[in-house]
């Protein structure tokens, strides 16, 4: 739903501020879970963080999630799935090649970055997705990381 | 002939026995290819596109790439470009570097994935390529297979440290050991004509950072907005790390530069521009003409180190294009034929005044 997607695009400062703000109780609470249910409750979880960043970012479960250093726009929505965008063939109204009625998803992550307080996080290098993890959950994922490592 | 002789030839001549091998590699290079040693010793480069052939007959590439002999460095053979299907661009190159030219691999990531694209990497190398471009590419619905999946594994800026992995690292990206490391000299491009401008200068260090050395850009139509961001760019101290090669092509009508605004992705022209082809009772003649404007004028932009021509189904008409642009000076770029011209020169000189610039000034 593009409408949505672009919601939370123009409220990506606000959206930063709830996850920065919830994340580390709510990364608690999935490191105790998985200490004591182990993977059995991996498939509810999964399930949750696609229904919940499905309706907010169109998410793809790519299971790399990097929406708190692109503006909160999934790339994988991007035609060409580019990680490090935007491409060279973005549309004079700002919409994409290969999608003329969608904003270019890359176009609109430089906006959402400027609304946030980590903006400048989008100009990281970022290597292409391991499509091993297609599917799979990137906030188990997250919590079952060493927590020194861990970067939200 | 084992490495330790090539090695020691290389040494001993400056131009290779065989016309396919790589130059012997200097100081600072990072490969042993024509194009790199042409922009480090800090000369005005030109690249031009050769568009691969739809036929299995290596004739046609030749043919192709003798229209730019004597004007330019380095070959560009695209891959799939407009996702239509040709030539691979791997065999394309190789095929030159067979003749002795200087091509630039271009790769896309849309048809291929990383097991694919590492695999073309070295085969490229051990075919003595020594320049590669890095691209995205066109989706496929753009091209005459809309049908096909696809792929887009990496992007521009990974496929680019895929390659720096390669070649500084001497390993795969799986970590495997390479035993023998390529030797290339990597390149990217940038679209500094399509929003959002702001970011384009960001794109460039981005993959300036990714170990890009050389950046081609799309068409440049609007000297303007060239300038504008070779300003950034030049402010930004980015020149300094890349060589950038602006894109240059001739318009042949104004109809098909209105068809190009419309359908090629990426592409700009003004309406100065097109107006300016209206006016004109030879369409095809003022847009060679406006081309040849181009590129003296880009010439003149600090922070250009050449250019890239890609003139197609305009492809004899480069050479033209190139000379009356006058930015290649006295030199001549190297070519196959090149040291035959010079002897055949050299018993010419009693009877005729050595005005023409000979292949002895060439690289």
């Amino acid at each position: 739903m593009y409408v949505i997607r672009q919601w939370s695009t123009r409220h990506a400062g606000m959206l930063e501020t709830l996850y920065l703000g919830l994340s580390p109780a709510l990364f608690k609470l999935l490191v105790l879970l998985s200490q004591v249910t182990g993977e059995r409750l991996d498939g509810v979880i999964t399930w949750l963080e696609k229904i919940l960043k499905g309706l907010l970012f169109d998410c793809r479960m790519c299971g790399e999630c990097v929406l708190s250093s692109t503006g909160m726009t999934c790339p994988m929505n991007c035609p060409k799935q580019i990680r490090n965008g935007p491409c060279g063939g973005v549309r004079v109204d700002g919409c994409c090649e290969v999608k003329p009625q969608m904003p270019c998803v890359w176009v609109a992550a430089w906006e959402g970055s400027q609304r946030m307080r980590h903006g400048q996080r989008i100009e990281e290098l970022r290597f292409a997705v391991d499509r091993g993890r297609t599917g799979t959950s990137s906030w188990l994922a997250l919590a079952r990381t060493d927590p020194l490592e861990r970067k939200l | 002939m084992s490495v330790a002789d090539r090695t020691a030839r290389d040494h001993e001549s400056a131009r290779p026995a065989d016309p396919g091998d790589p130059l012997p590699r200097l100081p600072g290079h990072v490969s042993r290819g024509r194009f790199e040693r042409v922009l480090r010793a800090g000369h005005f480069a030109v690249t031009a596109e050769i568009a691969p052939p739809d036929s299995a007959d290596p004739v046609e590439v030749a043919e192709r790439v003798q229209l730019f002999d004597g004007v330019v460095d380095a070959v560009n053979a695209t891959d799939g470009s407009g996702a239509n299907c040709h030539m691979s661009s791997v065999a394309v190159c190789a095929l030159l570097t067979r003749m002795g030219y200087s091509p630039i691999f271009q790769i896309s990531c849309r048809d291929r994935n990383r097991i694919a694209i590492q695999g073309d990497i070295l085969g490229a190398a051990a075919m003595g390529i020594c320049s590669i471009l890095s691209l995205s590419g066109d989706d496929v619905s753009v091209g005459d297979h809309p049908q096909a999946m696809p792929v887009f594994d990496l992007d521009s800026i990974s496929l680019l440290e895929t390659v720096r992995v390669m070649c500084n690292e001497s390993r795969f990206l799986s970590g495997r050991k390479l035993t023998q490391a390529p030797a290339l000299f990597p390149g990217s491009t940038i679209n500094p004509f399509v929003p959002p401008y702001p970011q384009r200068v960001r794109q460039l260090r981005k993959k300036i950072e990714a170990g890009a050395l050389f950046i081609q850009t799309q068409y440049c139509f609007d000297l303007e907005r060239m300038r504008d961001f070779m300003r950034q760019v030049v402010d930004q101290g980015l020149a300094e790390r890349c060589y950038i090669l602006p894109g240059v092509g001739p318009l042949p009508s104004a109809r098909t530069a209105r068809w190009m605004r419309s359908n090629v992705p990426g592409v700009h022209i003004p309406d100065a521009v097109i107006a300016r082809l209206e006016g004109s009772s030879n369409q095809r003649e003022a847009g060679r003409q406006f081309c040849v404007e181009m590129i003296h004028a880009l010439k003149e932009l600090p922070g250009v180190s050449g250019v890239h021509v890609m003139a197609y189904r305009q492809e004899k008409h480069v050479a033209e294009m190139v000379r009356k642009s006058g930015v290649l000076g006295q030199r001549v770029p190297w070519y196959p034929q090149a040291d035959a011209v010079e002897i055949a020169a050299d018993f010419h000189t009693p009877d005729t005044p050595d005005t023409q610039p000979t292949a002895a000034q060439s690289i």
